[in-house]
């Protein structure tokens, strides 16, 4: 074995690292968002299968309430705008911003939140719960899984907003805040297809 | 007030008056303690501790995958072993010493188990020591979820070993169908013990595809294209893409069947607008993808082995990577031929049917491929080539009969009959379990340092062979004659004599499960002289085994310049394997977490809490897994940085070693040049 | 190894004008769907689904290019692939869920 030169493939490893960090993380992210549009997938096509099985029960025609979820359905998008805006104030530093616009994304997803709550109090004060028959567990599972998720951002939503209160901008502070840009728009997408394929089709 | 806080649990879940399983804890606690007892002998806590339970090194993680894998396939086997002789026995009058609801939980335990908690631990052991290093990366993209997917598997296979001493486990099978899930046949908690550590693990799983996607894909040295990876690691690739979007269906129709179980909701039932068919059709979009999760890995150890151990380059590289690519994207299409019989009509069973025989053809293709690889090679028969080449004829016997299942009109004869039951089980062991022994044994010398008795292995292969076809074969005809799978007694006396040779085919298997703990301990009892001084103990032609045996944490001081297929035997051609760089540079790792295990903890915590309906510590679990990860989240400092100059002495022993083989390869047999083995 | 480049909040070009076209293309395409739903009565019920349908694809791609930026541009050459992948998977599993279990259901023996 001789001794050799070797230069080195990667010289610059240390200083690379935090932006293929930042790329490692975002794919990584994105991948998991594939698995859940998988689970979506199969909920949405689970409840198409079972959206007719009313059971005796009440029908989504009976159910929804349109103007009830074009509230929501306005009340995501501009959550989703809001975020937007996260990501010019992180794009330009402005901290202060961010975690404005954060609080707002927050509260218009809260409201989105508490809308859905109140749909579902609603439906099962009136026997209308996921217990009743086939097509409601199918609603109710949809619907609430992606309730559920919303919730989960919303969470996530407060740690960052305490996150850029006491790290500041940093380069994982903004890692984080980018796949979480991409959760929330990713949820409204999911959402798209909820309000057209349950509501819009069920009350037709 | 107990009760309350206790939810479903009392003392009766101990089954006291049952001696079998009784016995059966005390063995798993007799073990438990002579293991702690023996830890705390030689001192060797916080060696445990800092060296495994906390480590985010993926050669660790992947070792400790494999030895949940070992426990988990010695469990599976009694499983085995038990329901081989009740049906050796039970034939005509005699009802076998195993009741019907004690037979109907050992079969569901035994394919969960050899499933989830056998094959998939196993596979995913391998992928982790093996494919950052065969691609010349430091660790995967992910270390630290690395850890979290391997202790969410411990926790859930914690608890199905739990099932068998508090409470019960399902008697739904390892699917899990309704009606037998749902309350009113099952209210009790086993088939609860059946989801939650389905859910937990997947949660795992899920996590280990997303991190060998990440990894794979931009984790590659310099020079390593995507068409110069080792098979092996384009299998995990393939195998990490079906988990990534199969799993999930899994976590779909058991969280599904779980809200109908817990919240009285109607996916499944029967009535109320229930649609059961519908679990069938969710839990094979699962299935079907989970089953080549399961064989690719298989394939992929089988090219690394077969080639190196004939001394060629795999015959067929560009077609062998198309083979694994077009079975996995096929995966996803074929999932109807399990539920033929459920009265979809012709033109769905026929669509499905014709799908599933064209899977068969890339699997074809890729048997050819290594007997072509074989053909004029300088064949080597270690025991992982021996367990190679006994898996290319039996596992072909069970493609065949495959083939003859896809086939509607004849399935509907087959179905749930023994005949499936011989075709799976001939696609798992000599399939995708031969192909685990091969690759444990193989590359055993990395990961620990010393090899194992390749006597002993070769003794194992024998026994697991003959075992297997002793205990197989006869099912076919079993299943010709008309049995159905999942007997604890049947009428037909002429089925008997089958069962019986079949019971005496597990007894070789036992001897085989035997050979592999001797050659382990025999091997362990010989370190010395079974050293992997050189860190490539075969004369291997990928980039693992450039590295030390066992490698130093960073796996490569200086990320290797990949100039095609089989790096590493170009490089030993060049005479560029072992150069040293004049300089080291410091290295950046990650730090140990205590987190991974603890998360593993409370989950488990959590799938016992949610199994018995004790809501207070099912609430506080989840919290505490939230605040576990955004405690994690918050922290920056999860690395640290090996200074250049312990990089250097390190890389010092790593080239004393390289220095004194010679006089040692004599002994041991192996090689730096492009020589054969001297026999050992 | 690539370094990946990752500006602003990572890797694609964020504007303020991708942001507010994006949002005025995605209530287009949502009042559109409830106007119909809510008013279209005499419109034939096929009309209304495609209608539906189409707007809920547009407004996908509205989001995906408009807010994740997911143009097939260099940054993050995996992720056009992943997703086209994954949908090709998605289509095949819900829409093969639907085939089958309508056919299922036609051949229950009525009761």
């Amino acid at each position: 074995m001789s001794t050799m030169e070797l230069t080195s493939g990667t010289a610059d490893i240390a200083a690379a690292e935090p932006l293929e960090v930042d790329a490692d993380r975002a794919f990584g992210f994105w991948i998991y968002l594939m698995s859940d549009a998988v689970i979506f997938a199969l909920l949405f096509a689970t409840y198409a299968v079972m959206h007719r099985n009313y059971a005796g029960g009440p029908t989504g025609q009976e159910l929804f309430d349109l103007g009830h979820t074009f509230a929501e359905t306005l009340l995501l998008l501009c959550s989703s705008i809001a975020y937007g805006f996260v990501s010019l104030a992180v794009a330009r530093a402005r901290r202060v911003q961010a975690r404005l616009w954060l609080g707002v994304a927050f509260l218009l997803g809260l409201g989105f939140v508490l809308m859905e709550l109140a749909e579902f109090n609603a439906m099962i004060a009136h026997q209308a719960g996921p217990d009743r028959s086939g097509f409601l567990s199918a609603f109710f599972t949809l619907v609430g899984t992606h309730g559920t998720h919303v919730s989960l951002g919303l969470i996530w939503i407060l740690v960052m907003m305490a996150q850029v209160t006491v790290k500041g901008l940093t380069a994982p502070v903004r890692s984080r805040l980018l796949r979480l840009g991409m959760f929330w728009h990713f949820l409204d997408i999911m959402w798209i297809g909820i309000f057209s394929i349950v509501y819009l089709m069920g009350v037709l | 007030m107990f009760d309350h806080w206790l939810g479903q649990l009392t003392i009766n879940a101990i089954p006291y008056d049952n001696p079998i399983i009784m016995s059966a804890a005390a063995f798993m606690a007799l073990v438990t303690l002579l293991v702690v007892g023996a830890v705390t002998f030689y001192g060797k806590w916080t060696w445990l501790w800092r060296e495994w339970l906390t480590s985010l090194d993926h050669k660790r993680i992947g070792s400790m995958y494999v030895i949940l894998a070992m426990v988990m396939l010695l469990r599976g086997f009694v499983d085995a072993v038990m329901m081989r002789v009740q049906q050796a026995m039970a034939a005509g009058a005699d009802p076998g010493y195993l009741p019907p609801h004690h037979f109907d939980q050992i079969f569901s335990a035994h394919g969960t188990i050899m499933i989830v908690f056998m094959a998939m631990p196993f596979l995913t052991g391998l992928i982790n020591v093996v494919v950052p290093q065969q691609i010349g990366a430091r660790d995967v993209a992910f270390p630290f979820m690395n850890a979290v997917s391997l202790w969410l598997t411990v926790a859930s296979a914690m608890l199905i070993l739990l099932s068998l001493v508090v409470g019960t486990f399902s008697r739904a099978g390892w699917t899990g169908y309704p009606p037998y899930s749902e309350l009113q046949y099952d209210p009790g908690v086993g088939v609860d013990y059946w989801i939650l550590p389905l859910v937990i693990s997947g949660a795992g799983t899920t996590m280990t595809g997303i991190n060998f996607i990440v990894t794979i894909l931009r984790k590659r040295a310099p020079g390593m294209t995507l068409m110069r990876m080792p098979l092996f690691t384009w299998s995990a690739l393939c195998t990490s893409v079906l988990i990534v979007l199969a799993f999930p269906a899994l976590t779909v129709v058991t969280v599904l069947l779980g809200l109908d179980r817990y919240a009285g909701m109607h996916f499944f039932t029967n009535g109320q607008g229930g649609n059961m068919m519908n679990y069938a059709n969710l839990f094979w979009i699962w299935g079907h993808p989970e089953v080549y999760i399961v064989i690719l890995p298989a394939f992929g150890v089988f090219s690394e082995v077969i080639s190196t151990f004939s001394g060629k380059r795999l015959f067929g590289y560009r077609m062998m990577v198309y083979a694994l690519a077009v079975i996995a994207l096929l995966s996803f299409t074929v999932w109807l031929h399990h539920f033929f019989t459920m009265g979809a009509g012709a033109n769905v069973n026929a669509f499905f049917g014709i799908t599933t025989m064209l899977i068969a053809i890339p699997t074809g293709v890729k048997v050819f491929h290594w007997l072509f690889t074989m053909y004029r090679g300088r064949i080597r028969f270690t025991a992982p080539m021996l367990f190679s080449v006994g898996f290319i004829p039996v596992f072909a016997i069970g493609g065949m009969t495959g083939v003859v299942l896809a086939e509607p009109p004849a399935d509907f004869m087959m179905h749930n009959s023994e005949f499936l039951v011989a075709h799976f089980h001939n696609m798992l062991i000599p399939g995708a379990l031969f192909g685990y022994l091969a690759g444990y044994m193989y590359w055993f010398p990395k990961a620990f340092g010393f090899r194992l008795n390749d006597r002993w292995g070769c003794i194992a292969f024998w026994n697991w062979l003959i075992g297997f076809l002793l205990a197989f074969m006869p099912l076919y005809l079993l299943g010709f004659m008309g049995m159905p799978r999942r007997l604890e007694h049947y009428g037909n006396p002429a089925w008997q004599p089958y069962l019986v040779v079949a019971a005496v085919g597990v007894v070789f298997i036992a001897f085989g499960i035997l050979s592999l703990i001797v050659q382990l301990l025999v091997s362990i009892r010989h370190t010395r002289e079974n050293r992997d001084l050189s860190g490539d103990p075969w004369n291997g032609r990928t980039l693992e085994w450039a590295t030390a045996s066992p490698p130093a944490p960073y796996n490569f001081a200086v990320p290797p310049v990949v100039t095609g297929i089989d790096a590493f035997a170009l490089m030993k051609q060049a005479g560029t394997a072992y150069l040293r760089p004049a300089s080291y540079e410091a290295i950046v790792l990650p730090r140990n977490s205590a987190a991974g295990f603890v998360m593993g903890g409370i989950a488990f915590g959590f799938g016992f809490a949610v199994i018995w309906h004790i809501w207070w510590a099912a609430i506080a679990a989840a919290l505490g897994i939230l605040a576990a990860v955004i405690v994690r989240t918050w922290r920056d400092d999860q690395d640290y940085t090996l200074p250049a100059a312990e990089v250097e002495r390190l890389e010092d022993t790593r080239f004393a070693y390289l220095e004194s083989v010679p006089e040692a390869a004599l002994e041991n047999g192996d090689t730096l040049d492009n020589q054969p083995l001297l026999q050992v | 190894m690539e370094h990946t480049r990752v500006d602003d909040a990572g890797g694609r070009e964020a504007t303020l004008r991708s942001y507010l076209t994006g949002f005025a293309l995605a209530l287009v395409l949502t009042v559109i769907p409830y106007g119909l739903v809510v008013t279209g009565d005499a419109l034939p019920r096929s009309l209304i689904v495609s209608v539906i349908f189409l707007a809920a694809i547009a407004q996908v791609l509205v989001h995906l290019y408009y807010f994740l930026h997911l143009n097939g541009s260099a940054g993050d050459r995996w992720n056009l692939p992943v997703i086209l992948f994954t949908t090709l998977i998605l289509v095949i599993l819900a829409g093969g869920t639907v085939w089958i279990m309508v056919n299922l259901q036609r051949h229950m023996i009525p009761t």
